[in-house]
């Protein structure tokens, strides 16, 4: 097997009619860090038939990225496989050299990364880069490889292909270029495709039709997929087959359907219980006095009559709103070049209010608004036109002392964890800063508030000392809602506040601010895009699209009985949405 | 069964004892608090080339602050002309300049000019690059725009070339006057960087976090932008303490940085070009001087720079 002799080559027909077409054995991968060896994937086995599609499931670090990037050699930075073999149409493709690597990868095994935003070429157009992959796979060469070109790209679902070769990543939307990174992957018939998270970065919708339309192409070519993702719901609409990793191994394979309605590993009936679906209900403190039994996520779902008995309880308790919402908008005026601005409505026309001690979600895909929503009531961004009432008072004039004072009153969280806390400033440094700004206390009183906060978020107390750099995502958000609530405030405004984490550490946090709500009497606006989520917290629901809102209801009638077209969308495409998982 | 995990239908459960499930999101007390200085020490502390440009700096500072210490020989007097261009001898170790002086001993009393006026100028453009850059970042505007072209037309200009046309044409010379005439061509550098770095921080989320908490804009500049923007300013100032010592050797060397009653290593070289065929040692002592500070301080700039940049950190 040398020269030209290439790896498919080798595969003699035996092997190709008895062997699964992928077969990890015993893998083991690690990185070498600065303190040192680290494995990351710890003895994973899997297979994965002709034709079949297969889902490696986990949280973050859990090592089923690490897994995808050893079959193709794409290994980042010192990342190597120590140990097992990985048999691809029998032959192990840990001991084949680069050069013939290079023609496993694209040709044989395709592969669609995570996001479609910084995976394209930026200078190059469209219509160059997948010719490049089509030409170097051997595909086609000169005049064919521009007609497959077209071909791949109408096969991946692009219709105007012809005419859209010459224009840009930039001039594409996210989901476009997913597609055309779909295509490429695609281009060469590929026997395996592997797509990692290909469509975590996408709209619910977006994210839909790209799927249903993977789908078709890799049942049509007989291509077999293996997915990575976080998500239980896509893992069991779209693969048969389902392996559950967990810090590094394999905790549970077999069927999707049989797993996920009987999960028998804890760590996967974990996973399952905290998996938002649309048969979920809204979470309820366990910290109130008359639920006195433990209950953990876990028995959320077995408690249904229940809760809702007390949700109609709630909702039949008229409280006043603590928000007002009237008519705001908010156009910015965006410059096209020379002296020529476009305005663009980002907030269009909005009314809604916020009753006290309730949560209201504002929900909506990306684009919509609720973002820029969420920065007018937190007086972030002034608003065009319009009103905005907090407790009475006309937020839109406030300035000096008043607007101080309503600081105080109306807290933010952000998204991203990583982002919204200062890395030189301690946690203690962190959650006190409200309180130093506010001129609250002595040095002694604000040093034992943050370690009341401390204990109010679940942190122990030596967090105090530490610094964000050794936080995770989870309990950096916790740092966040604990500063937040610092000056003890009326309204908590959360920013997608719980996306970016895994789903395990999300049901803790969203646990935690149910807590939160009913032993401080806090009111919510829950800005997310994740209708699952909504309807774990909130009471209210406010649909967002294109600026304006379309549909505002309570959460179960919003879930229940949608009245518009664009609600009953979004829930369809919530993946996994009429699964029922075991718990 | 821990081996072939998926085959055909099997329903693979992995034995629970070997995978335990640990709780979810506990934070690990026991590990070491890490500080983002404590992590670019420990990062600076595994290179040699760290300890190396280390002891060369501190052994610099310590000559320019007590050159007594290494001499004896007292470099302003004594010189003789009999000894012009002499040879080495016990007690006069790098031989005699033209003028009959010791040039070992004027090396070491050197010292202390190149070393302040570099630091001088360094201090100078550091604070006011930093200022300006800073608030042309964080409030933009006017300001950003004035102070922008402003800086592109200083930029424009080489900083020794400048610094030649300004002090032909200033009555006086003196290291505060060198260092002055410098950095008057040297901010534009480290505004451009300060500002760059303001703009990025100003975005973060954390800040939008602290305006929500009432913090002032100043406030928030001050507490969370600029700590959080110096790093790249750290590191190209430790580099430009070196290219700055050289400005200054340079304007020496022409005879119109520091006055010849004021001993620095610009100057050595100046005077013993004259007689570089006949006595080249002369000049090779002070240059050598000069290349070792000035590298020492390059080297550290390019330890900083890895400690605080962290994705240079990773590519390594």
């Amino acid at each position: 097997m040398t020269g030209q002799t290439t790896v498919s080559a080798a595969t003699s027909a035996t092997d190709a009619a008895s062997a699964p077409l992928l077969e990890i054995r015993d893998l083991e991968v690690g990185f070498t860090t600065q303190r040192g060896f680290v494995p990351a994937v710890r003895g994973v086995n899997l297979t994965l038939g002709q034709g079949e599609t297969l889902a490696i499931v986990g949280e973050s670090g859990s090592g089923k990225s690490t897994t995808a990037q050893a079959i193709i050699d794409l290994l980042p930075g010192t990342g190597r496989v120590t140990a097992g073999q990985i048999l691809f149409e029998g032959k192990d493709l840990t001991t084949v050299s680069a050069r013939q690597m290079q023609d496993v990868r694209g040709r044989l095994i395709g592969y669609v990364p995570q996001d479609p935003m910084s995976n394209l070429n930026p200078v190059w157009n469209i219509g160059f880069q997948v010719e490049e992959a089509i030409k170097a796979n051997g595909v086609a060469q000169g005049r064919d490889a521009r007609k497959r070109t077209i071909e791949v790209l109408k096969e991946a679902g692009l219709a105007d292909a012809g005419d859209r070769l010459k224009q840009y990543p930039h001039q594409f939307s996210g989901g476009m270029r997913q597609r055309v990174l779909i295509g490429i992957g695609l281009s060469s018939r590929p026997k395996l495709l592997i797509a990692d998270e290909p469509t975590s970065a996408l709209d619910v919708t977006v994210q839909r039709t790209i799927l249903d339309h993977l789908e078709t192409l890799t049942r049509d070519y007989g291509t077999s997929v293996l997915f990575i993702t976080h998500d239980l719901g896509l893992a069991v609409e779209r693969a048969e087959h389902l392996v559950v990793m967990y810090k590094g191994k394999v905790v549970e394979a077999g069927r999707s359907t049989d797993i996920l309605a009987n999960p028998l590993h804890p760590y996967t009936q974990k996973l399952v219980s905290a998996a938002p679906s649309l048969a979920s209900r809204r979470i309820q403190s366990e910290r109130r006095p008359e639920t006195t039994e433990h209950m953990d996520i876990a028995s959320i779902g077995a408690r249904d009559a229940h809760l809702i008995e007390r949700a109609d309880e709630r909702e039949a308790v008229t409280t006043p709103d603590i928000i007002t919402v009237e008519n705001a908008s908010k156009v910015y005026q965006i410059r096209q070049g020379g002296f020529k601005t476009k305005e663009l409505k980002a907030v269009d026309d909005v009314s809604f209010s916020i009753p006290r001690g309730t949560t209201t979600a504002i929900v909506g895909e990306s684009g919509s608004g609720k973002s820029t929503a969420a920065k007018l009531v937190l007086k972030l961004e002034e608003m065009t036109s319009g009103s905005i009432r907090f407790d009475g008072t006309e937020i839109g004039s406030l300035s000096g002392k008043d607007l101080l004072s309503f600081r105080r009153r109306v807290q933010p969280v952000f998204q991203d964890p990583y982002g919204s806390l200062d890395p030189l400033y301690s946690v203690g440094r962190t959650i006190e800063e409200p309180l130093v700004t506010h001129g609250v206390g002595d040095k002694a009183s604000r040093r034992a508030r943050v370690l009341e906060l401390l204990e109010q978020v679940a942190l122990p107390a030596s967090t105090i000392n530490r610094y964000p750099n050794e936080l995770s995502g989870g309990q950096r958000q916790r740092i966040a809602v604990a500063r937040a609530l610092a000056l003890k405030p009326d309204v908590i405004v959360l920013d997608e506040a719980v996306s970016a984490l895994d789903v395990l550490v999300q049901g803790q946090i969203l646990d935690l601010l149910t807590d939160l709500q009913s032993e401080l009497g806090l009111t919510y606006l829950f800005i997310t895009h994740d209708l699952a989520v909504v309807r774990l917290i909130a009471d209210n629901v406010c649909v967002m699209q294109k600026g304006r809102i379309v549909e505002a209801a309570t959460t179960d009638e919003v879930f229940d009985n949608p009245q518009q077209e664009y609600t009953r969308k979004l829930l369809e495409a919530i993946p996994g949405a009429n699964f029922h998982f075991g718990r | 069964m821990p081996s072939n995990a998926t085959q055909g239908d099997g329903h693979f459960v992995a034995d629970v004892e070997e995978t335990p499930v640990g709780a979810v999101d506990s934070f690990d007390e026991s590990s070491k608090v890490r500080t983002t200085w404590s992590d670019a020490w420990e990062s600076m502390r595994s290179r040699p080339m760290f300890w190396i440009s280390a002891v060369l700096i501190l052994f610099v500072v310590i000559v320019a602050a007590f050159p007594q210490l290494f001499s004896q020989t007292d470099p302003a007097r004594g010189c003789l002309l009999p000894d012009s261009n002499g040879a080495p001898e016990a007690g006069h170790p790098f031989g005699f300049t033209r003028q009959g002086c010791d040039v070992y001993a004027r090396v070491i009393f050197g010292a202390r000019a190149s070393l302040t006026v570099g630091l001088l100028a360094t201090i100078l453009v550091t604070v006011v690059g930093t200022v300006l850059g800073a608030i042309a970042g964080y409030y933009g505007g006017w300001f950003d725009s004035i102070l922008s072209r402003v800086g592109d037309i200083f930029f424009a200009i080489p900083t020794v070339l400048g610094a030649i046309v300004l002090m032909s044409v200033l009555p006086t010379r003196d290291p505060l006057t060198v260092a002055l005439v410098l950095s008057l061509f040297a901010w534009p550098q480290i505004a451009r960087i300060m500002r760059g770095a303001v703009l990025s921080a100003k975005n973060a989320d954390y800040v939008q976090a602290s305006t929500a908490l009432g913090v002032s804009r100043l406030q928030i500049l001050i507490r969370h932008v600029v700590p959080n923007a110096i790093n790249p300013v750290i590191v190209v100032a430790t580099t430009s303490l070196g290219t700055l010592i050289v400005a200054e050797a340079t304007l020496s060397f022409l005879g119109i940085g520091l006055p010849t009653s004021i001993m620095s290593w610009g100057n050595d070289i100046g005077q013993a070009r004259t007689s570089v065929q006949t006595a080249p040692m002369v000049l090779f002592y002070p240059a050598a001087a000069l290349s070792v500070t000035v590298l020492s301080f390059l080297l550290m700039g390019d330890v900083v720079r890895d400690a605080l940049d962290p994705k240079a950190r990773a590519r390594r």
